[in-house]
């Protein structure tokens, strides 16, 4: 499974930390300061691939930004490059021509999204379009909350 | 209208506000006003918490979250993410629930409390509710909370749609390894879940049966039977037509392969029925599988993985090998890494298979990534066999004078194996760990300089050779000190070799005495040298008194100055050596002589290929070395005093031969004598007898007497027909006097005055009092424990 998946700026600011197992507030820090400085320190055309204590690194960088996820030792990491690669598309799709503004100002989208594309540190949805559609089916129905909330919308339990 | 106009307000509370946040706190141009900025929004976040529900909840808590992502607490947000989730609106959900995963994990008292919100949600009628629950218990779901929720999990499993099912898979599999005893309860609904079309269903079923099988045996036995199932499901995917929904490069769903892969691994290892039943899809997964991107090598990787993990064909075996190999001529360096990686897991199983790549594998240490660097070098080393070694040494080598700094120990030690494994021939050895000091002598073993130093002994037709050689590299640099202890030790042990300025295997140079005295004396003035190494020049210089003719006074000369060295270690040797010169220099020559060859009492050099074992081998060597090892030159000279004192105690086989050629395993003190002709064992200086009982005598003699202290050696000698165990003595003297007894030479008198124990005393007497001593002796003699105290009140006159 994945441990956890990061998104930091070339000056190492985070964007996006996304924990997938239960970890102690100041550890997540370390983990993040760890990731950075290794990342940050690799040469332009290195190889994706890190060993970091008992779990494979595995990082790309899009623009300004880097991806960067910890997997345990059983991973196979040409996928999770795929992976990360998927999470960029579906980003973009969204956001069109996805920056790394559109992720700070609205670093919620980015969580809901990847949301439908892992779960538990694994692969939830093969398909693009099906998390896309998803992605809109939500917002429209929190948009159809805000603008007919005159009446509640019918949320209740059977 | 009131209520309409009040709802229309929430409804312009946008997340504007949040950006707008977001954007202050950007625009802050120190860390101290961004702080400040933070500290007055949270602030204000806390106030609107405490207010009753104003539409704004979400926002804030949204608000606080980017603050948390920044690095501050937000801890007072922990209850607002319980309050949010248990709201009846969508939005304030879906913050709530995202909130519960950055802020809460499962050792925060507050995650219990949404328990049975999630509960709720899970049956609720929107499926994007439910999809927020599922989505946090699989995210935070602490074990209780798994267990009181995994029957919900279960009934999902079975009868929602797919969108639910494939996130209630996933949940499945985060319970189960929270919980592993529940594995059990799913197991019924993951077999049932392979039939299912939708691929994020299936990709979830295949993870969660993945999961119950590595946890179960028993369910891994059953799960055995579904290989077919999933052959099948590969074929389709193989084999299927271009599907716009899945398609990555060209490759059919590619993470579903590569889970499918993954599983086949975990249910054919072992198994000869169910690798069999895999065979045929891995041929064709592995020959029609298209890499030229990275989603067909990722696919193509998983295979290589589990054709070698399970029983197969050796032909399938090959191809995958092949892969490999293929993979290292990528132009993508992390498929290059990969397949060294892969390669590294199967050179002990597969090495033929693996040696056919070697080429293209020490290609790769000049790869410019470290990463690969390491790797090759890890597979390089593993690849070295009697055959190659000679071409594998030489990228080896050159790889060495160029790596970087933190592969250095690894290679030095890598080299230094393979070159004790798999030598063609003395020479092409010791110039091999030569090559490798000068490139790299810092990052080198402690143990090479003794191995090395045994090496050279053994390979006595190239004593000239290595010389001559050594006194090059000496003059060259002296700040390698492994290098330059060896070529000191050299230098000492065979400068007349060095002298006589012929040799055979290499260009002759003349050589005078001088010179080589310089270079020693080079090393030993100089700072870059350590103790250790000063050790060794100083003990090369003094052998070289009995290998050189013209310059002895000189030697003498630096002998006696070191004899006032503030370094501990080379002052007590200069003393010894000055000892050597002045009272014993009648056994000068015969202590000064040339060591035999260490006796190397290890298997030798393993012929065979298979790498694996060897290693043992090797370790086992090395620790046997270790013991047989001659000690420190430094220490030839505490030999030399037991020689003198005579010791009776056998003294280890390696010391004697140190001193004396021929008598390699003696270990009598009887022989020892004899073979020096009867040398009298009382020493030459006068002595006194303190002590007298039972047969056992103690002799005491001044070795040195100064105005404010003095030197003395006891005695202890036995004339019964039995040898006296358990010897201590123990010394007392006048407050104002210093004491300190050097280790005795042992604690065993042997029988009949064949041998004797000496120990050294040494008195310091600053106040110039009166010097007297009381000395207790103790010891065992025909099993008997006997101890006496004898008063000495006046001391004999000094040795010199």
């Amino acid at each position: 499974m994945m441990r956890f998946l990061l998104l930091f700026s070339r000056q190492g600011k985070l964007r996006l930390q996304k924990w997938f197992t239960p970890i102690p507030e100041r550890e997540k820090k370390k983990i993040v300061r760890d990731m950075t400085t290794m990342v940050l320190a690799r040469k332009p055309r290195s190889c994706n691939f890190l060993h970091w204590k008992d779990l494979k690194i595995v990082y790309k960088r899009y623009a300004s930004l880097y991806f960067c996820c910890g997997l345990d030792t059983e991973e196979n990491e040409l996928i999770a490059l795929e992976m990360l690669h998927r999470y960029v598309e579906l980003l973009d799709k969204y956001f069109g021509n996805v920056c790394e503004l559109d992720i700070i100002f609205n670093f919620e989208k980015a969580y809901f999204i990847l949301d439908e594309f892992l779960l538990g540190g694994e692969v939830q949805e093969t398909s693009k379009q099906v998390v896309s559609r998803a992605i809109e089916a939500s917002d429209m129905l929190q948009e159809a909350e805000i603008d007919n909330s005159d009446y509640d919308l019918e949320l209740g339990w059977p | 209208m009131e209520r309409f106009h009040f709802l229309k307000l929430r409804a312009m509370s946008p997340s504007v506000r949040l950006q707008e946040m977001i954007r202050v706190i950007r625009g802050a141009r120190t860390q101290g006003e961004e702080r400040g900025v933070i500290q007055r929004e949270c602030a204000a976040i806390r106030a609107q918490f405490r207010q009753v529900d104003n539409g704004t909840r979400s926002h804030n808590l949204a608000k606080l979250l980017y603050v948390h992502m920044l690095g501050y607490p937000a801890h007072f947000g922990q209850m607002e993410c319980v309050r949010l989730i248990a709201s009846p609106r969508y939005n304030e959900k879906r913050v709530g629930y995202l909130g519960a995963m950055m802020l809460l994990d499962e050792k925060q008292d507050a995650s219990l409390l949404i328990t049975n919100s999630i509960k709720n949600d899970l049956s609720h009628n929107s499926q994007y509710v439910q999809s927020l629950a599922l989505c946090t218990l699989a995210c935070m779901g602490s074990a209780e909370m798994c267990r009181d929720l995994a029957p919900e999990i279960d009934r999902l499993l079975r009868a929602s749609n797919s969108y639910i099912k494939k996130k209630a898979t996933l949940c499945a599999v985060h319970i189960v390894r929270k919980v592993p005893e529940l594995g059990e309860l799913f197991t019924p609904a993951a077999r049932s879940l392979l039939s299912e079309k939708n691929h994020g269903v299936l990709h979830g079923a295949v993870v969660l049966i993945t999961e119950l099988c590595e946890r179960n045996p028993d369910t891994l036995e059953q799960f055995r039977k579904v290989v077919p199932d999933l052959v099948q499901i590969m074929k389709s995917l193989v084999m299927s037509g271009y599907s716009p929904e899945h398609n990555v490069a060209g490759i059919s769903d590619p993470f579903l392969q590569v889970r499918i892969l993954r599983l086949l691994r975990i249910l054919g290892r072992n198994n000869d029925t169910a690798s069999d039943a895999m065979n045929d899809l891995l041929a064709q997964v592995a020959t029609n599988t298209d890499s030229s991107k990275t989603a067909g090598s990722a696919v193509l990787y998983e295979t290589v993985l589990t054709v070698m993990d399970i029983k197969s064909e050796s032909g399938l075996r090959v191809l995958a090998v092949n892969i490999l190999g293929r993979f290292l001529l990528n132009n993508d360096r992390n498929i290059r890494y990969i397949s060294m990686t892969s390669l590294q897991k199967i050179v002990q199983t597969d090495h033929n298979a693996v040696q056919r790549h070697r080429g293209t594998i020490v290609d790769c240490l000049k790869d410019q990534d470290a990463s690969v660097k390491r790797r090759a070098l890890e597979l390089s080393l593993a690849l070295v066999s009697a055959v190659n070694i000679r071409s594998l040494m030489k990228e080896l080598l050159l790889f060495l004078s160029s790596c970087p700094p933190e592969l250095r120990a690894h290679t030095t030690s890598g080299i230094f194996n393979a070159a004790e494994r798999y030598s063609p021939s003395q020479r092409w050895h010791i110039d091999t760990i030569l090559h490798v000091l000068t490139t790299a002598g810092g990052d080198v073993r402690d143990e090479t300089v003794p191995n090395l130093i045994q090496l050279i002994t053994t390979a006595s037709e190239l004593h000239c050779y290595t010389v001559h050689k050594l006194y090059r590299a000496l003059i060259t640099d002296i700040s390698v000190q492994s290098l330059v202890q060896v070529a000191c030790w050299c230098i000492g042990e065979y400068g007349d070799l060095l002298l006589r300025g012929e040799c055979e295997e290499t260009e002759p140079v003349q050589v005078t005495e001088d010179d080589v005295l310089d270079a020693l004396e080079t090393v030993l003035q100089s700072h870059m040298s350590s103790p250790a190494t000063r050790g060794f020049a100083l003990t090369a210089t003094m052998k070289l008194s009995t290998r050189i003719t013209h310059n002895v006074d000189r030697i003498r000369s630096i002998v006696s100055i070191y004899g006032s060295c503030i370094d501990v270690e080379l002052q007590q040797r200069a003393v010894e050596y000055n000892a050597l010169f002045k009272k014993y220099d009648h056994m000068r020559a015969a202590v000064l002589e040339r060591m035999p060859v260490i006796d190397k009492s290890s298997p030798g050099h393993a012929n065979d290929e298979s790498a694996g074992g060897a290693i043992k081998e090797l370790e086992q060597t090395k620790l046997t070395q270790e013991v047989v090892l001659p000690k420190e030159p430094g220490n030839q000279v505490c030999d030399l005093l037991d020689l003198l004192g005579g010791s009776g105690e056998p003294v280890s086989s390696s010391a004697l031969s140190n001193i004396l050629p021929g008598t390699a395993r003696s270990t009598s003190g009887g022989d020892l004598l004899d073979l020096l002709g009867g040398l009298d064992v009382s020493p030459a200086p006068p002595s006194v007898k303190v002590y007298e009982k039972n047969g056992v005598t103690l002799q005491l003699q001044t070795d040195s007497q100064t105005d404010t202290g003095m030197t003395i050696t006891l005695t202890a000698t036995n004339s019964t027909d039995g040898d006296i165990t358990s010897l201590t003595l123990q010394a007392a003297v006048p407050k104002c006097v210093q004491l300190q007894m050097k280790a005795p030479s042992g604690d065993v008198i042997p029988a009949r005055g064949i041998g004797l124990v000496t120990q050294t005393v040494l008195l310091n007497n600053p106040n110039k009092v009166s010097l007297k001593m009381r000395v207790r002796v103790c010891y065992t003699s025909q099993g008997s424990v006997c101890q006496d105290t004898v008063q000495i009140d006046s001391f004999p006159s000094p040795a010199w």
